[in-house]
């Protein structure tokens, strides 16, 4: 790891956040269309009180999942031909990229996390019993499905393939993150604390981990 | 063996994309205090060649060193950070301001941020530096695509079309960033389609047709 690389991945991260700022695609049209998706819900299945408490976390996190694929994807398709030469002539470390752009992507979708688990409690009056570990389960989710965005975002500009790809590769791969974030709040309301769901996550994380570090320099090769 | 002196030595170098061969046979040496012009119409491969010299595109065939680094070994990589590029497509980020492109340059590159300020007052950007990228006319995007290369002080320069959206004012500038690179004892290349306007910038010529250097 070379002295630049934290600057370099600190950077890209600003960079991208700064850019969301400016653009606010996910204040402004990913979170009002994830809360729109959740109240949905209750609408196409009626009011029943004890439905919606059943299936209001498993909600939470297929909303999260859609929506957080559609976030990655934007964030990681977002620079055009000349700005990957640009940056690349800086002489940027793959892998600072690799990790600056997940720590962003990952802090966005951390805030929506957020706001849709308000927007789920209120519209499906859930008990918030073991809500504790959403503290855990949250960041690991966000961790996750951002690695995975950015290093698909990475394949999709090497193979020329376009954004189109995007979504069929995190898709698939994001189901292992899907059960065990809701398997895990689900198993502590059920039978107490099971941190056999949280390890799958945090295995899931650090496999995507290693795989963006490992790929980060063949895959700028390639583009 | 090729030579060790010269910042671009090409010998019969081909370069495709996808399956269609765009450059073939290039030969091309460009010295130490050289500015190369390379004039060619549309589709001649000019900026294949600009993107091959770059590094950011594979030879296909042939031998090619830049900076004396061979551009078929993976340290090719290490050299990036010497080489500065203009191409015809400005690489800012719309959402940024113009300063903001700069720093996220400078941030990147390890120049310090006051480096950035300086080169912006001198391409004539001082009083526009929080006008966001995607409000700035072509012009001034490509002012900032100078600054960068004014802070950031490349060994091997390339440049796209450089007059391309350029007022008078701007063009002296392109002729004092060129300048400053040879001082430096740098190189430079140029490719255009228009000779007249980029000859008083270059020490040869080279014409590319056919996606061959003659």
């Amino acid at each position: 790891m070379s002295n630049r690389f934290w600057p370099q991945a600190f950077a890209i991260a600003r960079r991208d956040l700064d850019r969301e700022r400016r653009s606010g695609e996910v204040a402004w049209v990913t979170i009002p269309f994830g809360a729109v998706a959740l109240l949905l819900v209750p609408l196409a299945v009626g009011i029943n009180q004890d439905v919606l408490s059943r299936i209001g976390t498993g909600m939470l996190f297929v909303v999260v999942m859609l929506f957080g694929v559609l976030t990655a994807v934007r964030q990681t398709n977002i620079e055009t031909p000349a700005q990957r030469d640009a940056i690349a002539l800086l002489g940027v470390d793959p892998v600072a990229e690799f990790a600056g752009r997940s720590m962003a992507t990952a802090l966005l979708l951390l805030a929506f996390q957020v706001v849709m688990g308000a927007v789920t409690v209120a519209l499906y009056g859930l008990d918030l019993a073991g809500w504790e570990w959403m503290v855990v389960v949250m960041p690991l989710t966000a961790i996750g499905l951002a690695e995975l965005g950015t290093l698909s975002g990475s394949i999709a500009a090497s193979t020329n393939a376009g954004p189109a790809l995007v979504p069929l590769l995190v898709t698939p791969l994001a189901i292992p993150l899907l059960l065990g974030s809701t398997q895990t709040v689900e198993s502590i309301t059920r039978d107490g604390v099971n941190l056999s769901w949280l390890v799958l996550m945090a295995i899931v994380v650090l496999v995507l981990a290693i795989v963006g570090v490992v790929t980060a320099r063949p895959l700028q090769e390639t583009r | 063996m090729l030579s060790a002196n010269a910042h671009v030595v090409f010998r019969r170098v081909a370069a495709r994309i996808g399956v269609t061969t765009i450059l073939r046979d290039v030969n091309l040496t460009v010295r130490a205090g050289e500015s190369v012009g390379l004039f060619g119409s549309n589709g001649a491969g000019k900026t294949t060649l600009l993107r091959v010299i770059a590094t950011l595109l594979r030879p296909s065939a042939g031998e090619a060193q830049v900076l004396g680094t061979d551009l078929g070994s993976s340290d090719r990589f290490s050299i990036r950070s010497r080489i500065g590029l203009i191409g015809h497509s400005p690489a800012l980020y719309p959402e940024l301001s113009l300063a903001a492109n700069l720093e996220f340059s400078a941030r990147i590159a390890g120049a310090p941020l006051a480096a950035a300020n300086d080169a912006l007052e001198t391409v004539g950007l001082g009083q526009a530096r929080d006008r966001l990228a995607g409000e700035a006319s072509h012009g001034m995007q490509r002012r900032v695509e100078f600054a960068r290369e004014l802070m950031l002080q490349p060994e091997l320069l390339l440049l796209d079309e450089p007059h391309s959206a350029l007022d008078p004012s701007a063009v002296e500038l392109v002729e004092h960033i060129v300048a400053g690179v040879l001082d430096r004892g740098g190189a430079v290349v140029l490719v255009s389609h228009d000779v007249d306007r980029v000859a008083p910038m270059v020490t040869r010529t080279a014409e590319l047709t056919g996606g061959t250097v003659r």
